[in-house]
């Protein structure tokens, strides 16, 4: 008898909470993600005085009552004065939001656990704008934007866990002029950073790291093409002696020893760090990965969903740590 | 971090430092000596520490905070009444800075100093103070501005302060238009137990100097047709029957209205008095009847139902050609021959003589008194030497020196002990006749007193005794005719001339500001068909047009322009078509900016180092995140653009 009414209820109580998100976007935190560009307009921007406003509000009040009681017209000239230009505040707070608009989102990279800079790039606007505040969670950063130049402003993000995180809610605010009132508007942006795993203080290296089967290895594989070639010269040992070019050539070719390779290649398996809890694993392959990146080395990265490499450089190191961070 | 926790930067507590300065200084003039000095020493010190980062010492801060008080009550015996108040408030302004280490504390400061700041104006509402005290809410403002985070620089908070006000001024002059005002105060009786000003109901010896030497305004005089010339414009304020040796006073005797008959068409007047706090309202000559909220006294001088409090407009029609009380009654006549028993017998003898000599001929003995006055060796000045307990016989026969309230007190009792009834009137004499503005301004300094007689026939008639011993008195003026005889440079002629003429801009200030009373509000929407306007309507106005107002400046917010394409967008599209001439063209994937260092690998140095510079300019400007000097750069960056040439 009631579990239905009280259905019904919750059903209207979301219909209307979705009705007033649809005509007020910035009214509340919790609701979907917006496409970028996100333009302020006057639907989504809310303004409230400050305490200090209310504070300011009862002080006009007592001097206005204080003027009147004593008939004394300049100090009422004197507080009509102050109070025409406190709510100028109102339009003032206002009028730092309105038209404002957010066109892109740049994330840094970032390990979980640590800080990702997170910059807000906004669409240059025809006046300046003083005293702007953007909050996303504990962080906040006070700016200026310059008129008729894209303008900017970095945050500093928490991390907690690896993987895709989403942009928190960014409450962008204004008590500018006089902090009489504040004018704010919640912003989702559509944007997410993709957070890389924490990486291992220390261990083990990669078990097969410096042995001596390594270049071995190489030597045989068709991919292994001879830095140059010139011309035999008596006296040069005869093992380096590149046969298949000298046969094709018809005369007798000496291979050129490729620049000596300080650190062989690395195969940084998932098996390898059998043993260690899961996320463990993972932390422990992002430093093998970014120790790797570090010797400039060639590395393969095997996971059970795949092998990246073998390659070396930042591409194929951001690449590893991406899929490390994608694991479930 | 609470941001609201943070210390206020240097640049704030500067602004802030130097609203409070300023709130000091326009109280300065009223308070004790003792005070201001140090208390600006105080926010010097304060200053100085805070520049280096160093709290104010919390001990010494209580111990200022309890000695403060005590210092208030040594001075005045009280810690309430308006100077007492202001001492109290302006001290606390200034111990406030010492505990601001907090931008709430720095805001809070701020509106403490607006406060006091509003409090200056009860110690005077001059044009200049007024002027002043508003623009000391410019750096109070800025204060404000300088506290929020993300401001700009401090000629941005000066202009964005200044800006505000400015368009504040509009909405405020229409809300002090309209804000309905009280008819009777709420609370207390305003300016209640401060010293009366002016002509007093009781002429003691001295009375008449302390005001020679006041120079605010007494009261201004608006006449409907000319002004009548300066020796005409004697102003009665009170008519003085009763002296007892030393001092005139109006008597107790309750007596008819004087009857009137006018000789010549009234003049028509309207008086704006300053407050007194007294209820005497001067007049000028005879006035015909009473304005509404006055009465008569017996000699035709008008009385307030209330002492006068703020300033008091009210119109009047004079006699200035008339016949007053020609028939004297017996209780008239007995007052108007009073003389204090057995004082004086020099005098009384010399008043036998003349009345035996001419026979007891009214206009005869008016005639000896003058001669003697204008022969008998008497000089006019406003410190003259003390009399004795015979003051009438001292003064006649001994110092021969005086200014008017000798010479009224004497003629009257030489007229007295001759037989002629006489009474002294206090008021005032002359003024300055603003031609330009068509009004006569009167000060404190015109101040007089001279005589009426009464004569067969004649009725009441005026007789100024001081005429006769320095004519330049009533030509002139008191201030002009003490020259030479001990006045202050200050008083210096070039100067009072300068003065009386730029009094024009207080009057009109005092007429449209500070008079702006509840009566007057009332007849302000008569001309718009509301009649009379009720505080309901008054109040109904205001909200109506500032809420349309309101609704303009949303407007035009609203519809503000879009911003267009930035400019450095647009000028890199111009250096962009510039280059396609050439035939470098961007491909649609290529960043402008590696674009530009890809076409600078092929020119020669000279324009290629240019042109690198615009690409890692552009490439700073648009993308990294650090907003140092933009508009600046940004400019930079188009001039050197558009200069660019292959």
């Amino acid at each position: 008898m009631n579990a239905p009414r009280a259905r019904r209820l919750v059903r209207l109580a979301a219909i209307a909470r979705e009705r007033l998100t649809r005509r007020h976007p910035g009214l509340l935190r919790e609701r979907g993600t917006e496409t970028l560009p996100v333009r302020l307009d006057q639907r989504r921007i809310y303004v409230l005085p400050t305490g200090f406003g209310v504070g300011f509000a009862v002080l006009l009040m007592v001097m206005l009552l204080g003027a009147l009681n004593y008939n004394n017209n300049a100090a009422l000239l004197l507080t009509c004065l102050l109070g025409a230009t406190a709510a100028q505040s109102m339009l003032g707070a206002f009028r730092t939001l309105h038209g404002l608009s957010l066109e892109r989102v740049r994330g840094g990279s970032a390990q979980a656990g640590g800080q990702v800079r997170v910059e807000l790039v906004f669409a240059a606007s025809v006046r300046t704008r003083h005293g702007l505040e953007i909050e996303a969670g504990p962080a906040r950063a006070a700016f200026a934007l310059p008129a008729d130049v894209p303008g900017c402003v970095a945050l500093e993000l928490h991390c907690p866990r690896r993987g895709w995180q989403a942009l928190p809610p960014l409450r962008l605010g204004s008590s500018w002029p006089f902090g009489l009132f504040r004018a704010w508007s919640w912003l989702r942006p559509q944007a997410r950073m993709l957070v890389y795993p924490r990486t291992e203080a220390g261990g083990p290296s990669p078990p097969q790291a410096g042995g001596p089967g390594d270049t071995a290895r190489h030597r045989g594989t068709a991919g292994d093409e001879p830095a140059g070639l010139r011309d035999y010269q008596p006296g040069d040992p005869p093992r380096h002696i590149a046969w298949k070019p000298s046969a094709r050539s018809g005369q007798l070719l000496l291979r050129l020893h490729e620049p000596p390779r300080e650190h062989a290649d690395w195969r940084l398996r998932w098996q390898d760090t059998r043993g260690l809890p899961h996320e463990q694993r993972i932390e422990r392959l992002a430093r093998w990965v970014q120790q790797a990146h570090l010797e400039n080395r060639r590395w393969t990265l095997e996971l059970p969903q795949g092998v990246l490499g073998p390659d070396r450089g930042s591409g194929h190191c951001h690449a590893c740590l991406a899929a490390l961070a994608l694991l479930p | 971090m609470n941001a609201a926790a943070q210390r206020p930067d240097l640049r704030s507590f500067a602004l802030l430092s130097l609203t409070a300065a300023a709130v000091l200084v326009l109280h300065a003039g009223h308070l004790p000596l003792w005070l201001p000095p140090p208390l600006l020493l105080l926010l010097a010190w304060r200053w100085q520490g805070y520049r280096r980062g160093l709290r104010f010492p919390a001990a010494l801060r209580y111990l200022l905070v309890l000695a403060l008080p005590l210092a208030v009550v040594a001075s005045y015996g009280t810690l309430f009444g308006r100077l007492p108040g202001a001492a109290l408030a302006v001290g606390l302004l200034v111990l406030k800075l010492t505990e601001t280490e907090r931008l709430r504390d720095a805001r809070i400061a701020v509106a403490v100093a607006a406060f006091v700041l509003m409090s200056a104006l009860l110690f005077g509402q001059s044009l200049l103070m007024t002027v002043l005290v508003c623009a000391t809410l410019w750096p109070a403002l800025a204060t404000l501005a300088a506290l929020q985070p993300g401001s700009g620089g401090t000629a941005a908070l000066l202009r964005e302060s200044a800006l505000r006000l400015a368009l504040a001024l509009p909405v405020a002059l229409l809300a002090f238009v309209l804000v309905p005002r009280l008819s009777t105060p709420l609370w207390g009786a305003p300016g209640a137990g401060e010293a009366r000003t002016g002509i007093s109901a009781r002429m003691s010896p001295g009375a008449i100097a302390q005001l020679l030497i006041d120079d605010s305004p007494a009261f201004r005089v608006g006449f409907d047709g000319a002004i009548p010339p300066r020796a005409q414009r004697y102003f009665r304020a009170v008519v003085l029957w009763h002296f007892d040796g030393r001092s005139w006073t109006p008597g107790h005797a309750a007596l008819p209205l004087e009857p009137l008959a006018a000789r010549r068409p009234p003049l028509r007047y309207t008086i704006s008095l300053e407050a007194t706090r007294q209820t005497l309202l001067p007049a000028l000559d005879i006035p015909l009847r009473a304005a509404a909220g006055t009465r008569f006294t017996a000699a035709r001088t008008l009385l307030a139902a209330h002492p006068v409090d703020q300033r008091l407009r009210y119109t009047l029609e004079s006699a200035t050609g008339y016949a007053l009380d020609p028939r004297l009654s017996p209780a008239e006549r007995a007052l108007a021959l009073q003389l204090p028993a057995g004082a004086d017998p020099r005098t009384r003898a010399l008043a036998a003589r003349w009345r035996r000599q001419t026979g007891g001929a009214g206009a005869a003995i008016i005639a000896a008194a003058l001669r003697l006055f204008h022969d008998g060796g008497f000089r006019y000045t406003l410190v003259p030497p003390p009399l004795g307990h015979q003051q009438v016989d001292d003064f006649l026969f001994d110092t021969r020196a005086g200014f008017c309230e000798h010479y009224a007190s004497a003629f009257v009792f030489l007229m007295r002990a001759a037989g002629l009834p006489a009474r002294v009137v206090a008021g005032y004499q002359g003024g300055y006749a603003n031609r330009l503005a068509g009004y006569v301004l009167v000060r404190q300094s015109d101040a007089h007193a001279w005589a009426e007689v009464w004569l067969r026939g004649r009725g009441w008639v005026r007789v100024d005794p001081t005429a006769a011993v320095r004519p330049e008195r009533i030509s002139l003026g008191a201030t002009a005719a003490a020259q030479g005889a001990g006045a202050p440079w200050y008083l210096s002629g070039w100067w009072l001339g300068l003065r009386d003429r730029i009094d024009i801009v207080n009057r009109l200030w005092d007429q449209a500001v500070v008079g702006f009373d509840a009566l007057r509000q009332r007849g302000l929407l008569t001309r718009f068909g509301v009649d009379p306007a009720r505080w309901q309507s008054l109040a109904l106005a205001l909200a109506l047009l500032l809420g349309a107002l309101m609704a303009v400046a949303m407007a035009l917010t609203l519809h503000e322009p879009r911003a267009r394409v930035d400019a450095l967008a647009r000028a890199y599209a111009v250096l962009e078509r510039r280059l396609a001439r050439h035939g470098y063209r961007r491909s649609g994937s290529e960043p402008p900016a590696q674009f530009l260092q890809r076409v600078a690998t092929t020119l020669p140095p000279q324009p290629a180092r240019r042109l690198y510079e615009l690409s890692t300019g552009y490439a700073r400007l648009r993308y990294a995140c650090t907003p140092s000097a933009p508009a600046l750069a940004v400019r930079d960056w188009i001039r050197r653009a558009r200069e660019f040439r292959l």
